[in-house]
């Protein structure tokens, strides 16, 4: 019998024994950007309310979006959505069973990242020119 | 008393006893985010730079509107969904965790609602 001494229980390995794969960042990022959406849904709403708010409101807001931080973070805001929505589509393609072989595996990860920052390169000089 | 064998009833459901519905649903909003999400972004792109007057204008058209509709509460659905696998997967203690998830629910409602609010107020209002 014990003397209800109690000793710590054995943990189950965590990411901290895995080595770091393309897949496994890949992932977090997905989960990292999904909560950095989250709440920068928040600032495409608070455009909105602007707009329905009055003239002077929305000339307020677009002011603070136009500050070097604002286009810094709606620049960051752009790259988490592309991640995620190709992200997402990478997901879907897993859901339905293909995909899974590992060169497809790697490609698919490799998609994932240079197409976010391609697509929102796009989106930032195609948003500029038509000013 | 219910005619189900324990078999019947158990088939299906995980020990969250709702089954595949949260992956479901999941997967749901995030296939009718693609086409909602590539119509907002080209949105905001068109309207880069663009006064009051035109922003305002281009929400009162019904298209545009309810296609801001759409993506507004498919967007805090799905990030209410996806919140919830965070918050689930890290935030160990039942009292803690159910504060957290009544947290993030009441966030993605009200935001939903304020989008809901603006993109009508602008289409039906003066």
């Amino acid at each position: 019998m014990s003397k209800g001494k109690t000793h710590p229980r054995p943990l189950s390995p965590h990411l901290q024994v895995y080595r770091k794969m393309l897949s496994m960042m890949a992932s977090i990022t997905h989960r990292i950007t999904g909560a950095a959406l989250f709440f920068g849904f928040l600032l495409f709403v608070w455009w909105l309310l602007a707009a329905a708010t009055g003239p002077a409101y929305f000339d307020f807001v677009e002011s603070l979006f136009a500050t070097w931080l604002g286009q810094l973070v709606l620049f960051g805001f752009t790259w988490a959505l592309m991640y995620h929505l190709l992200g997402g589509i990478r997901h879907l393609t897993w859901d339905t069973g293909h995909g899974f072989e590992l060169q497809t595996v790697e490609w698919l990860m490799r998609a994932n990242v240079f197409g976010s920052m391609v697509l929102t390169l796009l989106v930032w000089i195609i948003g500029y020119l038509v000013r | 008393m219910s005619m189900r064998t324990p078999l019947g009833k158990a088939r299906g459901l995980g020990t969250g006893h709702s089954g595949t519905e949260h992956f479901w649903r999941e997967r749901l909003t995030s296939l009718a985010g693609i086409p909602l999400i590539i119509f907002v972004v080209i949105f905001v792109m068109v309207m880069n730079g663009a006064d009051y007057v035109s922003v305002v204008g281009a929400i009162r058209n019904p298209f545009i509107a309810i296609g801001l509709l759409l993506a507004i509460i498919n967007v805090a659905y799905h990030m209410c969904l996806g919140m919830r696998v965070i918050i689930e997967d890290y935030i160990a203690g039942k009292r803690k965790r159910t504060v957290v998830l009544i947290l993030s629910n009441f966030y993605c409602a009200v935001v939903a609602m304020a989008g809901v609010y603006a993109v009508l107020k602008i289409s039906l209002g003066s």
